[in-house]
């Protein structure tokens, strides 16, 4: 069983949620990005979504359009988030999801990329390709109308993405009630788990989405915390403290 | 022979270009867009009422202007000038937006979204939002907002919000992010108004489509003028609309068309606009086609003394024309765009736009290579009243 399928039934045994965490990779800088993803995973995330730095984030809130920038001010490119996987590919059994726009994929090459990222021990991408063997991860938006939820169902494996808002990322207000309907129709169209994401920052909210969910994905409070200790010298415990909180809070009573 | 009818394909495809590379959120909108595009547009209700607005509103047919003392100073080719610059707003982007907006109102959406460069698609937006009573909003670069100050002006005149984007280099590249994001947030209500022929299918298409009035136009004016097909078009692009519309209707006449980027300081100076003659295939905003990027394929900045050619990437039909060869493609610099302006300003008596002036400059180089039996149409794009401000700051002093 792959990574990815096997913390979905592990934590199903547990009643828990699963806590996805996504993290601008080489941000604020490769061996402190490490040291906070590894900490992160130490500390309960479920599984990481490793994004790559873009020049426009056109999907991203500006949280996220920042801590892409600060990575990119380090020279973060492709091959140094692949390196980044397999260093914690060497340390973590956690599942990795790449994340990133598609111009830095297909200026690495897309066979290449996908080599790479197999080699690397990543989980999972979240762009297409045919014959790739990596799970492919995909968005289901809440203006996707139903036919179109069971196309890209009918093509993605790991989880669905649902995100949880018309917007960018980090993108303030919860509408739980909604999100609950669009997860009822997801699961009328499939059966792969359904992890939620977009203006996910509080514990309450991690607490109310894991009623209806298989996990939740945090992105932009993450990173507007690693934004506001970029000086600490504790930033990485900062941050587990923050999975530990947000992970509590999608363990099932 | 370059199949002009084949492209794009049921996806949007010119070739290996262009495409829908967006974000899930964004889909339905664009495919819903695509719909009512190929549904609303062939009606004659539609056509009709479009025709009008073009007509009585934006003061088509532009004229085809023998450029008399010009070709004579250069003792070469004829070269007329098609004088998009004369319709309501100054440039032919007017075209596009009374197509776009007109749609808009059919679809039954009244917000307005666009992103401006030069400001004069922000401007055409602006004013067609007006005309309709529609809310519009429009994202402008703080750098293009600062440069292009008199058209900041009009858009607020005419009641639109302009939204100051001061990510990145603060010009059109940025100004279209901020838009995509504003518009994934809005996207249910909001219909956004691209300004070039670049962006998800459908819109290199529907813009193209929308602007091909101005070849549609120079050839009906050239064959009643001299009985003749033109022998070469000649058209600036940033994006690449103006020289779509022009080069279009042509595409299976024995007609030579050259475009003409923004080389900025110099190519060789990597401060430049100079995507298709130095740029590489990528994707940027939504479709595959020729963008300024590093190895590793972050996108970088553009640059040119005008805002409207400032742009990282360029419309996917023109990569596919570039790579078939029935166009070409070369760059003139700030200086050569510079002289050219003034050369027109004082034998002509016509102030071009900065972005038009870079055609001008082509076409005085290849004017001189030919006789008078030749005749070059340069597309006009834009008049020039919103560039005076930086054209004096560059002349120093030297009218």
């Amino acid at each position: 069983m792959n990574r990815l399928d096997k913390i979905f039934t592990d934590l199903k045994q547990k009643n828990e949620k699963a806590l996805v965490g996504f993290v601008t990779a080489g941000d604020p800088g490769i061996p402190e990005s490490l040291e906070i993803i590894l900490k992160m995973c130490d500390a309960g995330l479920n599984i990481l979504e490793l994004g790559t730095p873009f020049s426009d984030p056109t999907a991203d809130g500006p949280v996220i359009q920042r801590s892409s920038a600060r990575a990119l001010d380090k020279g973060i490119k492709l091959k140094d988030v692949l390196e980044m996987t397999y260093t914690i590919r060497q340390k973590s059994d956690i599942p990795i999801i790449l994340f990133g726009y598609y111009n830095p994929i297909h200026a690495f090459g897309i066979p290449s990329f996908y080599k790479a990222a197999t080699k690397a021990g990543a989980d999972g991408v979240t762009s297409q390709w045919p014959d790739n063997n990596l799970p492919l991860i995909r968005l289901v938006a809440p203006t996707t109308p139903k036919e179109r939820m069971a196309k890209i169902a009918a093509t993605a494996s790991g989880f669905l993405y649902l995100v949880s808002k018309t917007g960018v990322t980090g993108s303030d207000g919860l509408d739980t009630d909604n999100i609950g309907s669009y997860v009822e129709s997801l699961r009328n169209v499939s059966k792969l788990p359904i992890c939620v994401g977009f203006g996910i920052s509080s514990p309450d909210d991690v607490a109310a989405i894991s009623t209806i969910a298989d996990g939740v994905v945090i992105g932009s409070a993450f990173e507007r915390l690693i934004e506001d200790n970029l000086d600490s010298p504790d930033i990485a415990t900062i941050l587990a403290d923050k999975v530990s909180e947000f992970k509590n809070a999608t363990i099932m009573k | 022979m370059y199949n002009s009818k084949a492209y794009p394909d049921t996806k949007g495809h010119f070739g290996i270009y262009g495409g829908r590379y967006v974000a899930e959120t964004l889909m339905p909108a664009i495919l819903e867009l695509e719909a009512a595009y190929f549904e609303f547009t062939p009606k004659s209700e539609f056509q009709d009422e479009l025709d009008m607005l073009l007509r009585d509103f934006a003061g088509r047919p532009t004229p085809l202007f023998h450029a008399k003392r010009l070709s004579e100073h250069l003792s070469g080719a004829t070269i007329y000038l098609k004088r998009e610059d004369l319709t309501h707003t100054g440039a032919h982007k007017i075209n596009n937006t009374l197509g776009q907006i007109l749609l808009a109102k059919w679809m039954g959406k009244n917000k307005i979204i666009a992103e401006t460069g030069a400001g004069q698609h922000g401007v055409a937006t602006a004013t067609t939002a007006a005309l309709f009573g529609m809310d519009c909003r429009i994202f402008m670069g703080t750098e293009d907002i600062r440069r292009q100050a008199p058209n900041v002006q009009r858009m607020k005149l005419l009641g639109t919000e302009v939204i100051p984007v001061d990510s990145g280099t603060g010009t059109l590249k940025d100004a279209m992010n901020e838009a995509m994001r504003y518009w994934v947030g809005a996207v249910r209500d909001t219909f956004y108004v691209i300004g070039s022929v670049a962006g998800p299918h459908p819109y290199p298409v529907m813009v193209r489509d929308f602007q091909k009035i101005i070849g549609i136009e120079t050839k009906e004016q050239m064959q009643k003028k001299s009985g003749c097909l033109p022998d070469m078009l000649i058209a600036c692009v940033g994006g690449g609309s103006n020289a779509m519309g022009l080069f279009y209707p042509f595409m299976d006449d024995p007609v030579e068309m050259i475009g003409i980027e923004a080389a900025g300081e110099s190519i060789a100076s990597g401060k430049h606009a100079a995507t298709l003659c130095a740029g590489s295939i990528g994707v940027l905003h939504g479709s595959k086609s020729y963008i300024l990027q590093t190895d590793d394929g972050q996108i970088e900045e553009a640059h040119s003394i005008s805002a409207g050619l400032d742009y990282p990437g360029v419309g996917p039909e023109h990569a596919l024309l570039k790579d078939s060869k029935r166009a070409s493609y070369v760059s003139i610099r700030d200086d050569q765009a510079l002289h050219a302006l003034k050369i027109l300003c004082k034998l002509e008596g016509i102030i071009p736009a900065l972005e038009s002036a870079h055609a001008v400059a082509q076409a005085m180089e290849e004017a001189k290579k030919h006789s008078d039996d030749y005749k070059i149409v340069v597309n006009l794009s834009g008049r020039g009243d919103k560039d005076l401000g930086i054209i004096f700051s560059n002349l120093n002093g030297g009218v």
